[in-house]
């Protein structure tokens, strides 16, 4: 008997803590860390399925075609087609080719710029970090989607637009989340070993302080992304987005919008499933690198 | 406690003759001072503390904690600024800035060897960096020079590619000592770096110190509470009291005949085990302590 309990509380002291998910995952899961694979699988699907739009879309995405509207689902067009005509399914897979590209691109410079300033208002702190962070508060103070709505508004419609929108709010996240973790390890020994062996500031900051903060920042820039996702599908859901003729999720929801109550579900359905997919294919890969990046520590 | 114990043949004999030239390093008058949040008052943490080092010597600072010790070691190697006073090294006066010649003169190692190196970089990068920074050494040379340096430390060669988690405390500490001497220094500031680690480990980090200065005559500011290791392992002792140095001694005079009231408080609250256990010992000579 005292050998099971033994057992069992062995088999309990292996098992990893428990912490908090974005997305619901049982157990074997998490304990295999498939999420990361389950992630990466189904976020790779996406983004192949974007690169390879051309071969795989089965009809041209913006050409209408008038006798063929509001097809139901069949073999020729796999969601049907919309009330122009167009193929559902090839404009999904385009769709991802704007979304997903704005998406990334848009996640990568708040990231390099929440990284560079955050590390250097954490190090030196002072004016600086004063300055800085003032700065950071003023672009806090606004609702997120209220500030990004209303300077794509100023700069006009477009996907540069969005991605400079995004950029000027959502570099703050990053800097702050940096700075933090660069105040600590601005007290650690190794970088007082460091200045007293004489390696320049610069070698600091880009070989120790960089690796030491960096998987925090790309953690969270896995639930950016899904954040980003959002911001646009919701932009162009606006009419402030993508403009009409290119294919994007946000304007095909909406254009399926008044088509629900006539039993065409397809044209709403569909691109709300791409966006449902992604943002679960990134969360599922948000939660699996920071396992993986914890157990590394 | 067995391998400090056992046999009391002597590890190091370190008879040093007095040395008649200048010294090495020389602490003049230095005063530090911090201001403090919600008083106008500054925190006078360094007052006037003057103190010597002579090549191929190991000198002592000791003292309680809040002494100062560790400040006016951090300002020996330039990472804090001193008020007034001067610090000088072979005979030149050093700035606040320091040249990558004055770093190359003096180097540090700390007390917490879990901080002092950086989780993320193997430990071969680390020592890159720095033979790097300092020497016109490169490539396979910097690999040659890791190995080395290992070996003077006494660690196998292996460790070099392996990132600091898996390491014990006395391996991270020699590997501190590694990174240290990686640009050969004449001067190595030691601030408590035995203080982290049992007693076992000490004694293999104290008798590699006391190698180092008999091989390459590498001279050590050891700085330290723990008064039985400076008595084991210093030529001379300076006594720092709430920033003020109160006596500076040769070791065996200091330990025989305490003048201030404060170093014979500090001499009579080292623990002893049946009755005075370091009595009969000779300056230099070691408690017993061996390497495994």
């Amino acid at each position: 008997m005292t050998a099971t309990d033994a057992a069992a509380i062995a088999r309990t002291a292996i098992t990893p803590p428990s912490r908090k998910s974005r997305v619901w995952a049982p157990a074997w899961m998490r304990r295999h860390n498939l999420q990361l694979w389950i992630g990466a699988g189904m976020l790779g699907l996406m983004v192949l399925a974007a690169i390879f739009a051309p071969l795989i879309a089965p009809h041209d995405p913006t050409t209408p075609d008038a006798a063929h509207a509001l097809l139901p689902v069949s073999a020729d067009h796999l969601f049907g087609t919309d009330n122009l005509g167009r193929d559902i399914f090839s404009r999904v897979v385009y769709g991802a080719r704007s979304d997903l590209t704005i998406a990334i691109v848009a996640v990568v410079a708040p990231f390099v710029i929440g990284l560079a300033f955050g590390i250097v208002s954490g190090y030196f702190g002072g004016w600086f970090d004063s300055i800085m962070m003032r700065l950071a508060d003023i672009v806090t103070a606004f609702p997120f989607f209220i500030l990004v709505i209303a300077l794509v508004f100023l700069m006009g419609n477009g996907a540069l637009s969005i991605f400079i929108a995004i950029t000027c709010v959502s570099w703050v996240a990053y800097a702050r989340l940096v700075r933090g973790e660069a105040m600590v390890l601005r007290n650690k020994e190794f970088v007082a070993a460091c200045q007293a062996s004489g390696i320049s500031t610069i070698g600091i900051l880009v070989r120790h302080f960089v690796p030491n903060v960096v998987s925090q920042a790309i953690v969270y820039a896995m639930s950016d992304i899904v954040m980003n996702v959002g911001v646009i599908v919701t932009l162009s859901y606006l009419g402030l987005g993508i403009t009409p003729p290119t294919p994007d999720w946000g304007s095909m929801m909406a254009g399926g919008q008044q088509f629900l109550a006539g039993g065409f579900y397809g044209m709403t359905l569909f691109p709300a499933g791409a966006v449902i997919w992604t943002s679960l294919a990134l969360s599922f890969l948000g939660d699996g690198l920071t396992h993986q990046l914890r157990i590394d520590r | 406690m067995a391998e400090v114990d056992e046999a009391g043949a002597p590890v190091a004999s370190s008879a040093q003759p007095p040395s008649a030239d200048a010294p090495l390093l020389r602490c003049s008058d230095v005063n530090i001072s911090f201001s403090q949040r919600g008083s106008k008052q500054r925190l006078h943490a360094v007052r006037n503390a003057s103190l010597e080092v002579g090549p191929a010597d190991i000198v002592g600072l000791v003292g309680e904690s809040g002494s100062g010790k560790s400040t006016l070691a951090r300002a020996i190697v330039g990472l804090q600024r001193i008020d007034s006073g001067a610090v000088e090294f072979e005979g030149r006066r050093l700035g606040h800035t320091r040249t990558a010649e004055d770093r190359r003169g003096i180097q540090m190692i700390f007390q917490d060897p879990f901080g002092s190196l950086d989780p993320r970089m193997k430990i071969r990068s680390a020592l890159a960096e720095i033979i790097r920074r300092h020497t016109s050494l490169r490539g396979k040379q910097i690999d040659t020079r890791c190995a080395e340096l290992m070996d003077m430390v006494q660690l196998p060669r292996t460790i070099l590619s392996s990132r600091p988690a898996g390491m014990s405390g006395g391996q991270r500490q020699r590997v501190a000592i590694a990174r240290a001497l990686s640009i050969n220094p004449r001067l190595l500031v030691a601030d408590e770096p035995v203080a982290a680690l049992d007693v076992s480990v000490q004694a293999g980090i104290v008798n590699l110190l006391s190698d180092l200065r008999r091989e390459v005559g590498l001279s050590i500011l050891f700085i330290s509470h723990d008064l039985s290791i400076v008595r084991t392992l210093c030529d001379s002792v300076n006594v720092i009291y709430r920033g003020d140095i109160v006596e500076t001694r040769p070791c065996a005079e200091l330990f025989d005949d305490p003048r201030s009231d404060y170093t014979r408080t500090l001499l009579s609250a080292i623990p002893r085990l049946n009755g005075p256990r370091t009595e009969g010992l000779a300056q230099g000579q070691s408690l017993g302590v061996r390497r495994r």
